[in-house]
């Protein structure tokens, strides 16, 4: 006999929590969502489409909104501390309640690397020089007075991610497609603009990802450049002068740009990381926290009664994401079969 | 331009500056540029401002123009800084400040290298002893003089005769900071404001009334780069450098330059008369050249001190339009007129670049 009265904490309201919490639902559990901000979505609800069929991110959203629209959502909702007890886990949130359950499920997500950090590139010092999700946000609203009919514009990969110095060594997996992508999606706006994508090596491992890149360049005769940024700086006109390295013929590059994009890396949720000290949860080297098992067992923690899903265990896609999602799903199920 | 991001990097790389009780070590090659720079420090720190300056006669080259030019091995280098160190030991002093950029960035690489390699410095202190038979205490702070200058510029400030403001329009000179290579970017946290956006030169322009021009090429080198300039055939790669640097201010009609090395002041300076010669251009106004100073000059100008006896007659560039602008007083007579008003003789005026 199943028992169905547990309740599941579910720790942030992105996909990964709404898929989970809507598959844990079906099966007949109780999930609590709990999401700090005030809506839920996670970042994919600040995106515009997704690569790489140009899917809008509300088409996948709303079959997630449906499934999770019967489940206690607690939105504006951030957690003080978790407890851990026998057999349960108490969560103090910020309102001061407290919430005690039989299992959490971390689907905390990942935090875009703050791309202030990488100095010699001018994310906040010069007005031209935007994020991924600065870009993305503006195909969104259309507003942001930075982008006005661009003739040149550059996207720069892997801006803290396999990146020693900035203390991100891992691959961020999602931001070479994602260049490719808002890279097409400025020349389908801008199609008299220069598209420049400066990389360090192309990481397209996913379905149709090479086919994008292919018609990147074929169809859109967007220019990659192999060679990481030295510096940039600022013309007289605010457009921002970009130094580089082209390492496939040797020379050293220098081109002026309207606008630069910085496609900023993935890292964990440091919330994530909080929580997870608090309870004995591991967290890896690379930050993320860490599987019992990263082959047979990636959603499950090394504590009992502890799943992950999505990308607070590494960086995802959103395909990978959800179904890591329906995977903690029954993880947490099996869990509770096997408690009897 | 965000002003507020460079703020919030100035303000994560805040370094500590001691105030007082210093062991100054002199530039060799600044003392041949431009001497009454490093004079002008002493009079300026210890006799103006009354801070505990000391400096010994037994003091030599750090080594680092020899080291950077792959002359010496840096075991030599290290013996001879180790010597620099025995001397502030045995004069009592633990706050190190040097003259010269590259000895700042030698001495810094020095002390994390035998931070790193314990048995290495251990090893120098064998040969010192060996050779001199000298020990040493390692200085608790070592700054450039420029950090000091950036440390009293609220001081100077205070005792302002003028400011870096134009006597006609009452708007701030225009003014171009130029930080040497080895002050900041081999150790973004012993310079003030880092690598990338360094603050030691800006913060003293702005506090003493100048704009700052953030120019694309504001971090590339000055044009010395050692065997840019050192290997004769290489003098090409020297003046090129420097002509991008002003082909890249140019647009932002810079008043002046202020540098904080040795070797950028003189090829910022020098470079203009023969980018003039070769090419007949000058970017400063009416045929002249953008003066390019040292921070203790500039420091010097706004107390008041009298330009020729800063050593602004040294210069390729003549000073005059500058002093001009600012409304600083000057005697065209006593331009050439050395120590107890000794003629040092007037040099021969280019035929493109306009002097005086």
């Amino acid at each position: 006999m199943v028992n169905r009265q547990p309740i599941i904490a579910v720790i942030g309201a992105g996909i990964a929590g709404l898929e989970a919490a809507s598959q844990l639902a079906a099966l007949g559990y109780k999930p609590v969502l709990i999401e700090k901000a005030p809506v839920v979505g996670g970042h994919v609800a600040e995106w515009n489409r997704l690569f790489p069929d140009m899917t809008p991110a509300e088409d996948v959203l709303q079959p997630l909104l449906a499934g999770t629209a019967k489940v206690r959502t607690l939105l504006n909702t951030e957690i003080s501390a978790i407890n851990r007890l026998k057999d349960e886990y108490n969560l103090i949130l910020s309102d001061g309640s407290s919430l005690l359950c039989q299992a959490v499920l971390f689907a905390t997500g990942f935090h875009l690397f703050d791309a202030s950090k990488k100095e010699e590139y001018g994310y906040g010092i010069y007005d031209r020089v935007i994020t991924n999700r600065d870009l993305e946000q503006w195909f969104n609203s259309r507003q942001d007075a930075r982008i006005d009919k661009p003739r040149a514009v550059g996207f720069v990969h892997c801006v803290g991610s396999r990146d020693l110095k900035a203390g991100n060594p891992q691959c961020s997996k999602v931001c070479c497609i994602t260049a490719i992508k808002q890279a097409i999606e400025m020349k389908e706006e801008f199609p008299d603009a220069e598209i420049y994508c400066f990389y360090m090596d192309l990481r397209l491992f996913g379905k149709k990802y090479e086919d994008f890149y292919i018609r990147a360049q074929r169809d859109y005769g967007i220019h990659f450049i192999r060679g990481r940024i030295s510096e940039v700086g600022e013309a007289i006109d605010n457009r921002v002068v970009v130094k580089a390295e082209d390492t496939l013929s040797g020379k050293p590059v220098k081109v002026t740009l309207d606008l630069l994009v910085l496609m900023a890396g993935i890292v964990c949720n440091p919330d994530a990381q909080q929580y997870a000290r608090e309870i004995g949860v591991a967290v890896d080297e690379d930050g993320f926290l860490k599987s019992r098992n990263n082959l047979a067992a990636i959603t499950d923690s090394s504590r009992p009664g502890v799943f992950f899903a999505g990308a607070c265990t590494g960086a995802k896609t959103v395909p990978e994401t959800l179904a890591e999602a329906r995977s903690a799903a029954l993880a947490i199920h099996n869990y509770f079969n096997s408690r009897g | 331009m965000i002003y507020q991001g460079k703020q919030k990097i100035w303000s994560d790389y805040q370094k500590e500056i001691p105030d007082d009780h210093w062991f100054y070590v002199r530039s060799c090659i600044r003392q041949s540029f431009f001497p009454a720079s490093e004079t002008h420090f002493v009079k300026i720190v210890r006799d103006l401002l009354g801070k505990d300056l000391y400096e010994t006669p037994h003091h030599t080259t750090c080594g680092g123009i020899a080291y950077h030019s792959d002359t010496i091995p840096q075991e030599t280098a290290m013996t001879i800084v180790a010597r620099q160190f025995a001397l502030m030991t045995e004069a009592g002093y633990k706050n190190l400040v040097t003259s010269c950029i590259t000895s700042f960035g030698n001495y810094c690489e020095i002390l994390e290298t035998w931070r790193e390699f314990p048995e290495l410095e251990a090893r120098i202190r064998e040969h010192l002893w060996k050779a001199c038979r000298r020990e040493f205490e390692k200085p608790e702070y070592v700054a450039h003089a420029s950090d000091v200058i950036f440390k009293l510029r609220g001081e100077i400030a205070e005792r302002a005769k003028y400011h870096l403001v134009s006597r006609a329009t009452g708007e701030p000179l225009r003014v171009v900071e130029h930080i040497g290579c080895h002050y900041s970017k081999m150790f973004p946290h012993k310079g003030v404001g880092g690598a990338e956006y360094p603050c030691v030169l800006s913060g003293m322009v702005e506090s003493w009334g100048g704009q700052v021009i953030d120019y694309p090429e504001r971090r590339h080198c000055c044009g010395f780069g050692f065997r840019q300039y050192l290997v004769k055939a290489n003098r090409g790669y020297s003046v090129s450098n420097t002509h991008k640097k002003f082909e890249s201010m140019e647009p932002y009609h810079p008043d002046m330059i202020i540098t904080n090395c040795p070797g950028c002041p003189y090829f910022l300076d020098r470079w203009q008369y023969v980018i003039a010669e070769q090419t007949g251009k000058t970017y400063g106004q009416n045929g002249c050249g953008i003066p390019a100073l040292t921070y203790e000059e500039l420091a010097g100008l706004v107390l008041g001190y009298d330009p020729w006896d800063l050593g602004l007659q040294i210069h390729q560039v003549g000073p005059e339009p500058l002093l001009d602008k600012i409304g600083i007083p000057y005697d065209p007579n006593r331009k050439y007129l050395g120590l107890n008003e000794k003629e040092i003789m007037k040099p021969g005026l280019p035929t493109v670049l306009k002097c005086c």
